[in-house]
């Protein structure tokens, strides 16, 4: 199975890079943009069939390494 | 004295660091990230600054999975002292040896200069040197400086007095630098034996050079 992992700073936790491109997209004239956050994603190829164990296993790796919960958010897709 | 130097896959400060530390007449080791103890009878870690795994992921977030870390926490909940610089400081937020956590610079540049720090407690084995209030001044060198912790845990540092200094101007009035929540450039733990800072004291140890209020800093570990 195949994780897709997306991490994102908190909402409420100011995002600088999102900021700056937010800031660029204005200077391009991009009207109507409210909001830009940038995030990272990562895919994780899991030898399991099992879609809860593969769930399971991912949201370990997300709490323990992959994402810093003090100011990030994650979500988990599994395909 | 004698002082704990780690050194992992892209530390950069390890010479640095033991060279203040011998400058003050201490003897160093430097500590293979691979290693599984530390050496004994020693009186301090100190986790250098560099970019350990070329900040991969997070700055930090690898290092601190290092299996020199998991003696270096053992160390620290044992009571024995930890500092971290720069890079130090992350690497052991990420390990949740301190509060908060460090954040690309709110202007996103890296910032390299020479810093005013106000000292904010001195009550604690790293400051006990340096006056409260007192100006320090310190080169900075980072990217990923923007210290930020939630409302809650900030109110926790502020009672406990873990705040150990403020970017500050000349007179010791907060200034922003990096975004730093309340312009925090350095923190302990509530025990007050696990230390981090992003400024470089290490960097600081000759007037002809800048500024010599370093080895102030590193002295407040002799006592």
């Amino acid at each position: 199975m195949q994780a897709v992992v997306n991490v994102f700073l908190k909402e409420g936790v100011l995002d600088p890079q999102g900021k700056a491109a937010h800031h660029a997209l204005d200077s391009l004239g991009f009207a109507g943009v409210s909001d830009v956050r940038i995030g990272k994603q990562i895919i994780i190829k899991l030898d399991t069939d099992d879609r809860a164990t593969a769930e399971a296993e991912v949201k370990e790796m997300c709490e323990t390494l992959l994402a810093n919960t003090v100011i990030e958010d994650y979500t988990i897709e599994i395909s | 004295m004698k002082v704990a130097v780690l050194r992992f896959p892209g530390t950069n400060c390890e010479f640095d660091t033991q060279y203040a530390f011998e400058k003050l007449g201490h003897t160093t080791a430097l500590v293979w990230h691979e290693n599984e103890t530390l050496p004994t009878d020693i009186d301090l870690v100190v986790v250098p600054g560099g970019f350990s795994y070329g900040d991969y992921l997070r700055s930090g977030s690898i290092a601190r999975f290092s299996p020199v870390m998991k003696a270096v926490s053992a160390y620290a909940n044992d009571g024995g002292k930890v500092l971290g610089i720069c890079n130090g400081f992350q690497i052991l937020t990420e390990a949740g040896l301190l509060p908060g956590a460090l954040k690309r610079n709110n202007n996103l540049h890296f910032i390299s200069k020479q810093q005013n720090l106000c000292v904010i407690n001195n009550d604690n084995a790293f400051l006990n040197r340096c006056k409260k209030g007192e100006v320090l001044n310190i080169p900075i060198a980072h990217a990923d400086g923007n210290y930020y912790i939630d409302e809650e845990g900030f109110k926790e540092l502020e009672k406990n007095g873990q705040i150990l200094l403020r970017y500050s101007d000349e007179k010791g009035e907060p200034v922003v630098v990096n975004g730093s929540v309340t312009s925090i450039a350095g923190v302990c733990n509530i025990a007050k034996n696990v230390f981090g800072l992003m400024p470089h004291p290490e960097r600081a140890l000759e007037a002809i050079l800048g500024s010599e209020d370093g080895l102030r800093m590193l002295k407040g570990f002799e006592s």
